[in-house]
């Protein structure tokens, strides 16, 4: 099996607000990241596709039609966009980078036609990602462990 | 039906460290065979970055696996206030029996964080340098 992996990268402003706490609490829980005015980051998009590389092509898939997914998916969505207000898909969620990333996968998942989705790593900044993939059974790093 | 996701945070932490690779089990010369430039009896150091992931579900009401108001601090105290700026050989009690390789480090990097409460620790991978990278998940 081989993966392929694409890297784009999208700026868009965020702020944490969870409507079921208190300001205080929201101040607490969120810290500087809380404030309503909203700030912004460059994030990095890095999605591996899995699969054999067909025999005629040598490709896993095609890396053009991968970047057009990208850019109609993601990039449209949300480049230059605040992920609070202009996003439907995050909607009633706190956008952090676990969230955003499970999004990513969900309207990826269903375009790529070769190969098969195998993991989409959002970086916030250099030093702070999330990682996505789909569970497998028997998977030792399972989540659930928090209590 | 979607298949369950799996969801990790990873996130990069630095502190700058001196060691000396030398076991006592060795001969000198053999300890200068083995280790190399690395044996050099004064230590040498390098600006270490450490990756520590978690896993664990997202809070929906935080949308976080774990918050890194929780995290940041914990690394800090268990891993970066001891070894920052330190001779691991000498001044982290755990390097005074074992060599200070940097399989050796990530393993107590590992072993120091496996506390963190809020989540379940899944990896520790440390770069040495931009070129040599070591990894462990227990």
């Amino acid at each position: 099996m081989i993966r392929v992996t694409r890297k784009v990268e999208f700026s868009a402003a965020h702020y944490y607000h969870n409507p079921a706490f208190s300001a205080d609490e929201n101040k607490r829980v969120f810290g500087k990241c809380s404030n309503l005015h909203g700030h912004g980051h460059n994030y990095v998009l890095e999605v591996t596709v899995a699969g054999e590389p067909d025999p005629a092509t040598g490709m896993v898939l095609d890396l053009k039609e991968l970047k057009d997914i990208l850019q109609r998916e993601i990039i449209d969505r949300m480049d230059h966009r605040h992920l609070n207000h202009e996003v439907p898909e995050l909607a009633g969620k706190i956008p952090t980078c676990e969230n955003i990333a499970a999004v990513i996968w969900n309207l990826l998942e269903p375009n790529i036609r070769q190969g098969r989705l195998d993991r989409v790593r959002l970086y916030e900044s250099p030093d702070l990602f999330a990682d996505c993939t789909a569970e497998s059974n028997g998977d030792r790093s399972r989540p659930g462990a928090r209590a | 039906m979607t298949p369950a996701l799996k969801l990790s945070l990873t996130r990069r932490y630095r502190f700058s460290a001196s060691h000396r690779l030398h076991s006592g089990k060795f001969s000198a010369e053999e300890n200068l065979r083995l280790y190399g430039k690395c044996n050099s009896p004064y230590g040498h150091g390098h600006n270490y970055v450490v990756e520590v992931t978690i896993v664990g579900a997202v809070d929906p009401a935080t949308g976080m696996i774990a918050n890194l108001g929780e995290l940041d601090p914990f690394v800090e105290r268990e891993v970066i206030e001891a070894f920052d700026q330190k001779y691991l050989n000498e001044q982290v009690p755990e390097f005074c029996a074992q060599v200070p390789t940097t399989e050796n480090v990530c393993r107590e990097i590992y072993r120091r964080l496996k506390a963190f409460p809020a989540a379940r620790l899944e990896r520790v991978r440390i770069e040495e340098t931009s070129n040599n990278s070591f990894e462990y998940a227990g």
